[in-house]
């Protein structure tokens, strides 16, 4: 395989220099001023060389296993004619197993084995076919780029349409990516709100996804309110901004505004080193560190408190988070003109007064950007919540009491085994949809905010 | 005629009229009243530079600028660009201090006090002496706001009755009032260059300074709000002391009674606008005016 990728690389990077020595030999020999440079000759034969070859080599490997377990599965109509399709599929791929030797090749029947040997033929056939076919496609589209070249081939377009192509192609995969998740997304809740009503999954106030697995084990019946853990995910994320925001903010303002260049350039990494600490190390830092420290400090108070607590989470949370507001609110306030501050400091108003009539409403909407950035974040933020807050899901506005996220929620429905057609497995795709639709209007208020407000400074 | 004659002067010496030419005729009109009670020298200056020298870091960027600035006259600065005299400009509010490493030396005098000793409040000093930039920069607030910014601060208003008559005031004398009157809570930014640029002179004179400075004001301006800016420029003078940094030589003509021209951060020579202009005594003054360098 190695050997087959090396060649392939000679092979277009060759394509490129012959287009290139043709276009200079066919100017030469004709008189003609080429039309364009012959670096575009060269990537046009080198385009053709590689690109349709490619293609060809996804659309085998996508349509080789197809093909194989047909022919394969042919060769044993006396053990697949009464069989159902989940059947064909695992005996195919214990067929698949066993060719490439993965549990050994034991306790095979006379019929297996016959099924066996031809797949293993069939796949060293359909190899070699494969590399036969890639490389003379990749011949044959060279020879046929390399005899259009001539002084008046428009090169250059072809290759910038080919560009256009393949940055439209990277586009569409981020976007067909996205919808596809989506769609995932929808249909596994649609399956969901099958088993249990909508009204009851928004509306609810009680969550508690254990159901019976089997028939004869004791269990709740399942409940999947999720009013809970979105109180929850609101409760932790709120006291994550009450601390994140002012810090960040003032923070900003005083890197921005105050420092010296050189506190300014020790200053700055070191707090967005902060952003680069892992959040299961926040995690430990709050469970460990400050959750017993809020829970001694409130009982001192003489308020009853939990060792885990929404309060502890909510307060590291917003330490992690304080990054991404200073350093997104320096940046815009840094690009706040300085006429505007010397029109400021030319009336007279001092630097305390620049800050607060004319720089931070200047640079407000970048600043609500910053903020609702980082309430997506504290939204979907998990690890520091497993670990500090606790899993029950209390319906409670106490930051004192454990509480729990619809994050954590949908990682605890997901961790170990589970069976598919389960509510209690699906509601965490309903979750996950709900939690999609909560970020993305707070992204959707946060592009109008700053749109609304957007100041033009020229 | 007189004026005819230093116009047709100036065209001959070199001096292109360009589209100026029709603002000029304004302007010269005018001038004439004002021109026969010009102030004449030996009266005591409003403000007073003696010995100034300013260095940025280690570059000396100004040397030893002597330089008078008559009441109610428009002191013009002209020279070729990176000559000091906008950094002399801001020398005179003391925006030098924002910049970190400029440094200033000498005496600025405004009306006796010595503004950059240590006992001076920079608050107050720019108070009496406000400012006008290259580039219109009105606050991303409504106009309102953009006038009322300066009173607020130093608070110059009793009320909202007393603000309003301010703010109306002041965009009467910017010759503002009649274009934004309906609407004075729209945002500032939105208003063309030339508003926006009276919107600045309106803010600066909002908080009744002693001295305007203005920093090429009309630089970023189309031909018709430079007039508009020049016309404005003659009635203020009647109230306000100006200093203006001009890269027009056509516009220091027009609007200022002296002009001082300044050349690689020496104060060359000061003097009588249309001495300046007709019968410079330095070579390199009749060299810039007759646009052979610069």
């Amino acid at each position: 395989m190695a050997l087959a990728a090396t060649a392939f690389a000679l092979l277009v990077f060759s394509s490129f220099i012959i287009g290139q020595s043709r276009a200079r030999a066919s100017a030469g020999s004709s008189g003609l001023k080429l039309h364009s440079l012959p670096n575009y000759h060269g990537c046009y034969v080198a385009l053709w060389a590689g690109v349709p070859a490619l293609l060809i080599l996804l659309l085998w490997l996508a349509l080789e296993p197809v093909f194989l377990r047909s022919i394969v599965l042919d060769t044993i109509p006396e053990r697949t004619a009464s069989m159902s399709e989940q059947q064909l599929s695992v005996l195919f791929s214990e067929i698949q197993n066993k060719a490439d030797g993965a549990f050994g090749i034991t306790a095979a029947d006379e019929s297996l084995t016959r099924a066996i040997d031809s797949y293993k033929s069939l796949k060293r056939t359909s190899h070699f076919a494969m590399l036969a076919v890639f490389f003379s496609v990749c011949v044959l589209c060279l020879l046929f780029a390399r005899s259009r070249i001539a002084p008046a081939f428009t090169a250059r377009h072809a290759v910038e349409k080919a560009f256009n192509a393949f940055l439209f192609l990277s586009s569409l995969i981020a976007i067909l990516t996205t919808i596809g998740i989506v769609c995932s997304l929808i249909f596994e809740s649609i399956r969901f709100f099958q088993l249990v009503p909508f009204t009851d999954f928004v509306f609810g106030a009680k969550w508690s996804p254990q159901t019976a697995m089997r028939a004869d084990q004791v269990a709740s019946e399942g409940a999947f309110g999720a009013v809970p853990l979105f109180v929850g995910t609101i409760l932790i994320a709120f006291i994550a901004m009450c601390v994140a925001t002012p810090v960040g903010l003032f923070a900003a303002v005083y890197l921005a505004e105050y420092a010296s260049k050189r506190t300014r350039v020790v200053a700055k990494p070191i707090l967005e080193i902060l952003a680069g600490i892992p959040t299961v190390v926040y995690g430990f830092f709050a469970a460990l560190t400050v959750a017993p420290y809020v829970k001694d400090t409130a009982e001192a108070l003489g308020l009853a408190a939990s060792s885990e607590s929404a309060l502890a989470a909510g307060l590291v949370m917003g330490i992690m988070i304080i990054p991404f507001i200073s350093s997104l609110s320096d940046d815009v306030i840094n690009a706040v003109p300085q006429s505007l501050r010397d029109g400021s400091y030319a009336m007279g108003a001092t630097k305390s007064e620049t800050i607060k009539q004319v720089i931070v409403p200047a640079a407000l909407p970048g600043i609500v950007g910053a903020v609702l950035l980082a309430i997506s974040r504290a939204v979907g933020e998990t690890m520091i919540v497993v670990m500090a807050a606790g899993l029950a899901a209390n319906l409670t506005a106490n930051p004192l009491s454990n509480v729990t996220t619809v994050t954590v929620q949908i990682v605890t429905i997901l961790v170990g085994d589970q069976e598919f057609d389960s509510a209690k497995t699906l509601s965490a795709f309903a979750l996950g949809l709900m939690l999609f639709f909560v970020t993305l209007l707070l992204n959707v208020i946060a592009l109008r905010i700053v749109k609304k407000y957007r100041e033009k400074y020229d | 005629m007189e004026n005819q004659d230093k116009v047709k002067q100036m065209n001959g010496s070199g001096v292109k009229p360009g589209l100026a030419a029709e603002p000029t005729m304004r302007a010269q009109g005018k001038s004439e009243k004002v021109r026969d009670v010009a102030p004449a020298d030996h009266r005591t200056p409003k403000a007073k530079s003696r010995g100034v020298n300013v260095y940025y870091g280690a570059k000396q960027a100004l040397f030893s600028i002597d330089l008078d600035i008559f009441e109610n006259e428009v002191t013009a600065l002209i020279g070729p660009s990176g000559c000091g005299k906008s950094t002399f400009l801001r020398c005179l509010n003391r925006m030098n201090d924002v910049i970190d490493i400029c440094r200033v030396e000498g005496k600025i005098e405004i009306d006796g006090d010595d503004i950059y000793s240590s006992g001076l409040d920079v608050v107050q000093l720019r108070e009496r002496v406000g400012m006008v930039f290259q580039k219109p920069n009105p606050f991303p607030k409504s106009i309102y706001d953009n006038i009322a910014y300066g009173p607020r601060i130093h608070g110059l208003a009793e009320g909202k009755a007393d603000m309003d008559e301010i703010v109306e005031t002041s965009l009467t004398k910017a010759g503002l009032w009649n274009e934004v009157k309906e609407r004075l809570h729209d945002p500032g930014t939105g208003l063309s260059g030339g508003q926006q640029q009276r919107l600045c002179i309106a803010r600066a004179i909002s908080v009744s300074p002693e001295v305007i400075l203005m920093d090429e004001p009309c630089s970023a301006l189309d031909p018709i709000a430079t007039a508009h800016i020049e016309d404005l420029m003659f009635e203020l003078k009647e109230n306000y002391t100006i200093v203006i940094v001009t890269h027009s030589m056509q516009q220091a003509a027009r609007v200022s009674q002296r002009t001082g021209f300044f050349h690689l951060g020496e104060l060359v020579e000061v003097g009588k606008t249309e001495q300046i202009f007709q019968n410079p005594v330095d070579q390199r003054t009749q060299d810039y005016i007759t646009g052979r360098f610069g």
